[in-house]
């Protein structure tokens, strides 16, 4: 059974034609990297997974997509229950204006959960599960501001986890790092797997390459190729695919 | 060549009148100070007494001064033995110059009046508890009362004196603290309405509404303040104000209350806007991340868009109070102007900008009651400038 | 899986959202039912007074009978005294601003300057007319007065409004006439005010309808009757706000003013209503056109 699936997915921004049939298959426990130049509808299709695009106007989505075999765009499904589910990290690390402690807090708060010791145990086992505890354990009452843009970002994913979602979705997570902390975090996906199923958008190749078990690569809304990362990045089967991972186009 | 030099010439100059309209406010702003306090600034230590006026007692009349409220008691009847002002117990006998004739033959005064002086000389010495107030050119050397000093304006009673009755005779008084508590009155009573309102509306059009509805509504909202003060007073005197008085059960329905929500509907588009503008700054990214811990909307406006822009919501209400304190003729209109402390909001009260219009017409040039409008006006431009002045403090304090 | 912790889905939240959205909306409704209140009762009230006579003819009878006619020709003559004022100078301290100043502490002091002056309220700019213009210029009650009166008044709107529109406008336009060797003058007239100009035109017209309302800067200042037509800008002149206050709490007798006063009220409310139509659709139709070109 996958974790995630898409048939035929196509999704429109008005008149703009962003998903072209995508159809994908993700397993539990493993991780996908979505590849392709930008503005071929990387995020796009990341966001479809915890209905992220409906938020904004004019959007039109055909298709199916399935997460745990459900169609999460059926009706009457609760998204608040899809998006406890399906986590995200985005792009920037975009914490609250607030503490360390309550960015963390946040989404166990604004689930309904009050008791105080599940709150506080919670979040430290998910700034530790974010390798972050160590580095805030005396910050914690501090504005999450302060903190570095690499502490931040991992800040983020604990902010993820803490309502314990099974799916995490990244979207270039460390695109605004600097290298070290680009390690980190690597090392942090690496990590997770063994618990989450990790979906993560990136437009590095080797850290597609390092991070991931599987790989899509994207090209002006179409899936060009999808498969094992290996095979893709050692013998890719469509010449986009190949010229794009070689660096002769993006 | 010469052309050349000409254009260039030409262009220098138009780039200097540029320049110099470019401090135009700045100027306009320096000479709106000088000239309201240059006009109020001879307010302070001048004789509130009506110009070359005098007031006098018998010369046995213990008391040597008598405080500018104790006269204007006595010469409303308010106080009719001078024991209640702290003199002997003595019943006060009010003598006017149009009183004069009353004391004396037409013969005794002249038949132009030319015996005046020594008529009120004699009257004064006379009677032991009379009060004399009769223009200073009767005073001659060899007066036998007692002359009281005039009574000066000074900085804390004006600041702190609860009468405001600028043409009263013989001494006006002028307290400007029932004008200054009743302008925050009013304006804090709208806003007690209009802020709560104004950030229900923002956040409809930042975070609710769709695209289609906010084009619509905000055109509405800036109509809003595009209306004339003017007619929102009409409206306030021809509508609101009839419903409080019935609704109420009131003697008059011209009421603070009619005030603040006058008031409180003009300063409603500046709040909306401001507010609205605050709310628009909170990143996309934040709400984005907010909504995808399966936050609802809601959750995310309050715990996550209201905190953020909070600086600029506050400026919102700052501004709001602003324009309300400095609103004119919609406040002239329906508040019934009346110069007391204020206690409740079903009473009539008076604001320091329907003083200035209300009253301004009325008062001779240069004379101390125009003296004292304009040092309402400068306290009413130091209340705005702090208002301004705070508006930037908090939204230079952008917070984290 | 580490922990789990959230497990029952909280319902209640939909709920109160539900709550929040209803009541926002419900008081959005409301606020734009307050103007239509507003608007509705004048129109209706006012339709009936209103006539080709009643905005030709002069006030008679004691203000009781009469048209507005000499009101609202002084509100007129107002708006364009104080817009030859206001205006020339506006733009050119906003295009100082946007153009030629550096940015800085003048920069900022200037724009603090300018809210402040934007923040001073109307009856202070009364008593300073009266105190500059009237009085120590020697302008006395006159059109004159009245108008530069309002037109310090409206200053902060055109040059905010103005520096709006020079911001809007793309440097590369500039960097485009700078290459060619045009100095910076010619940059701004040929290149920077084209562009701007609409928005300028729009910040113009709703000037125009702040000074067609405002009363308290030139209560002392306008005539609260008469039936001469000013021949000169040393003329004084009445007003339509301040003809309506006149009519609404003053007079010889109030039940037959009460017509009179819905008419000008309404004619007020027209002018605004058509000066904020024009300013909208001026908006649209331009930037309908930046987006086609
Ligand atoms: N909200 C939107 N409205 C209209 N078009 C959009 C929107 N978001 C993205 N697009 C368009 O959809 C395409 C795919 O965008 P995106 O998924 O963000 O690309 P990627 O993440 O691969 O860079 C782009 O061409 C982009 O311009
Ligand atoms: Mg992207």
């Amino acid at each position: 059974m996958a974790k995630i699936e898409t048939r035929d997915v196509n999704l429109y921004y008005g008149d703009f034609h962003a998903l072209k049939d995508i159809s994908m298959k993700m397993e539990e426990n493993t991780v996908t990297a979505l590849i392709g130049p930008s503005g071929c509808g990387k995020s796009t299709y990341l966001r479809l997974f915890n209905r992220m695009n409906d938020l904004i106007d004019n959007v039109k989505i055909e298709g199916e997509v399935l997460v745990d075999d459900e169609d999460i765009y059926r009706k009457g499904l609760n998204v608040d229950e899809l998006r406890i589910k399906v986590g995200m990290v985005f792009q920037k690390p975009n914490p609250f204006p607030k503490s360390v402690f309550e960015n963390v807090a946040y989404g166990l708060r604004v689930n309904g959960i009050k008791d105080k010791h599940v709150i506080e145990e919670t979040v430290v086992s998910s700034l530790k599960h974010a390798a972050l505890w160590d580095e805030v354990r005396d910050k914690l009452h501090k504005s999450a501001f302060e903190l570095s843009g690499g502490q931040q970002q991992r800040l983020c994913i604990a902010r993820a986890l803490a309502i314990s979602p099974s799916i995490v979705l990244m979207d270039e997570p460390a695109s605004a790092l600097d290298p070290i902390s680009t390690a980190k975090i690597e090392e942090l996906i690496h990590d997770l797997k063994k618990d989450y199923t990790i979906v993560i958008v990136t437009h590095n190749m080797q850290q597609a390459g390092r991070v991931s078990d599987f790989t899509g690569f994207f090209y002006m809304g179409e899936l060009i190729e999808f498969g094992r990362t290996v095979d893709i990045f050692t013998s890719p089967k469509k010449h986009q695919t190949e010229n794009y991972i070689t660096g002769r186009f993006g | 060549m010469n052309k050349k030099f000409l254009n260039k010439l030409f262009e220098k100059l138009i780039e200097g009148v540029i320049t110099l309209s470019g401090g135009i406010t700045s100027l306009a702003v320096i000479l709106i100070v000088i000239f309201l306090f240059k006009e109020g600034f001879g307010l302070f230590g001048r004789s509130t007494l009506q110009d070359d006026m005098v007031l006098a007692v018998n010369k046995s009349n213990p008391l040597s001064r008598i405080k500018a409220a104790n006269v204007k008691a006595i010469f409303d009847q308010d106080v009719t033995n001078w024991k209640q002002i702290g003199g002997k117990n003595d019943s006060i006998i009010i003598v006017r110059i149009e009183d004069i004739p009353n004391y004396f033959k037409e013969s005794q005064l002249g038949a132009n009046f030319e015996n005046l002086a020594p008529c009120i000389n004699h009257l004064t010495d006379s009677l032991s508890g009379v009060i004399l107030f009769v223009p200073k050119k009767y005073i001659t050397s060899s007066f036998k009362g007692k002359v009281l000093p005039e009574e000066k304006v000074g900085l804390v009673d004006f600041f702190t004196g609860k009468e405001w009755y600028p043409t009263a005779v013989p001494d006006s008084r002028f307290g400007v603290l029932p004008l200054i508590l009743g302008t925050l009155w009013v304006s804090f009573g709208a806003i007690l309405f209009a802020l709560p309102l104004g950030l229900a509306v923002a956040i409809y059009l930042a975070e609710i509404a769709d695209s289609r509805i906010r084009r619509m509504l905000k055109p509405l909202i800036e109509l809003l303040s595009g209306i004339p003060s003017v007619i929102y007073g009409f409206f306030g005197l021809v509508v609101l104000v009839p419903l409080i008085q019935s609704i109420f059960n009131l003697p008059v329905g011209e009421t603070a209350l009619a005030g603040s929500i006058i008031l409180g509907i003009m300063a409603l588009p500046t709040i909306i806007t401001i507010a609205e503008d605050a709310m628009r700054t909170t990143p996309r990214a934040m709400k984005e991340a907010s909504l995808a811990l399966g936050a609802t909307r809601w959750q995310t406006i309050y715990r996550i868009v209201i905190p953020y822009s909070i600086s600029g919501i506050t400026a919102a209400a700052i501004l709001g109070i602003g324009r309300a304190i400095g609103e004119t003729m919609a406040v002239l209109m329906v508040t019934g102007n009346a110069g007391v402390m204020p206690h409740t909001f079903l009473q009539p009260i008076r604001t320091i900008p329907a003083t200035i219009a209300a009253e301004l017409g009325e008062s001779a040039q240069g004379g101390i009651h125009y003296q004292a409008l304009f040092v309402l006006g400068c306290v009413l431009f130091v209340l705005t400038l702090l208002i301004n002045l705070g508006v930037e403090y908090v939204s230079s304090k952008r917070k984290i | 899986m580490s922990f789990q912790v959230v497990k029952n889905i909280d319902r209640r939240k939909r709920r109160s959202e539900k709550f929040a959205f209803g009541l926002f909306r419900a008081l959005s409704i409301f606020v734009v039912g307050i103007l239509f209140v507003i608007l509705g009762f004048i129109v209706m009230k006012g339709a009936s007074a209103i006539s080709w006579k009643f905005l030709t003819t002069m006030p008679s009878e004691g203000m009781t009978g009469g048209g507005i006619y000499p009101a609202i020709i002084g509100t007129f003559c107002l708006i364009g005294g104080s817009v030859v004022f206001s205006f020339p100078i506006g733009v050119l301290a906003a295009i100082y601003m946007n153009e030629y100043a550096s940015k800085g502490f003048l920069v900022s002091f200037i724009r603090m300057m300018t809210n402040n002056l934007a923040g001073i309220p109307s009856i202070v700019f009364g008593l300073f007319g009266i105190s500059l213009f009237v009085n120590t210029l020697n302008f006395g009650d006159s059109i004159l007065a009245g108008s530069l009166t309002l037109g310090l008044l409206t200053l902060p709107v055109i040059i905010r409004t103005t520096e709006e529109a020079l911001k809007a406008v793309d440097d590369s336009f500039r960097n485009g006439s700078y290459a060619l060797g045009a100095t910076k003058l010619q940059t701004i007239r040929r290149v920077v005010l084209p562009i701007a100009y609409p928005n300028i035109i729009t910040g113009l017209i709703l000037s125009i309808g702040r000074i067609s309302g405002e009363t308290a800067p030139i209560l002392f200042i306008v005539a609260y009757f008469t039936t001469k037509l000013p021949k000169s800008i040393y003329d004084q002149v009445m007003a339509l706000p301040y003809h309506l206050y006149v009519l609404a709490t003053s007079g010889t007798d109030m039940e037959k003013q009460r017509p009179i006063a819905y008419g000008t009220a309404l004619v007020l409310i027209m002018i605004v209503l058509v000066i904020n139509l024009m300013a909208n659709a001026l908006r649209r139709y331009f930037s309908n056109k930046v987006k086609m070109n």
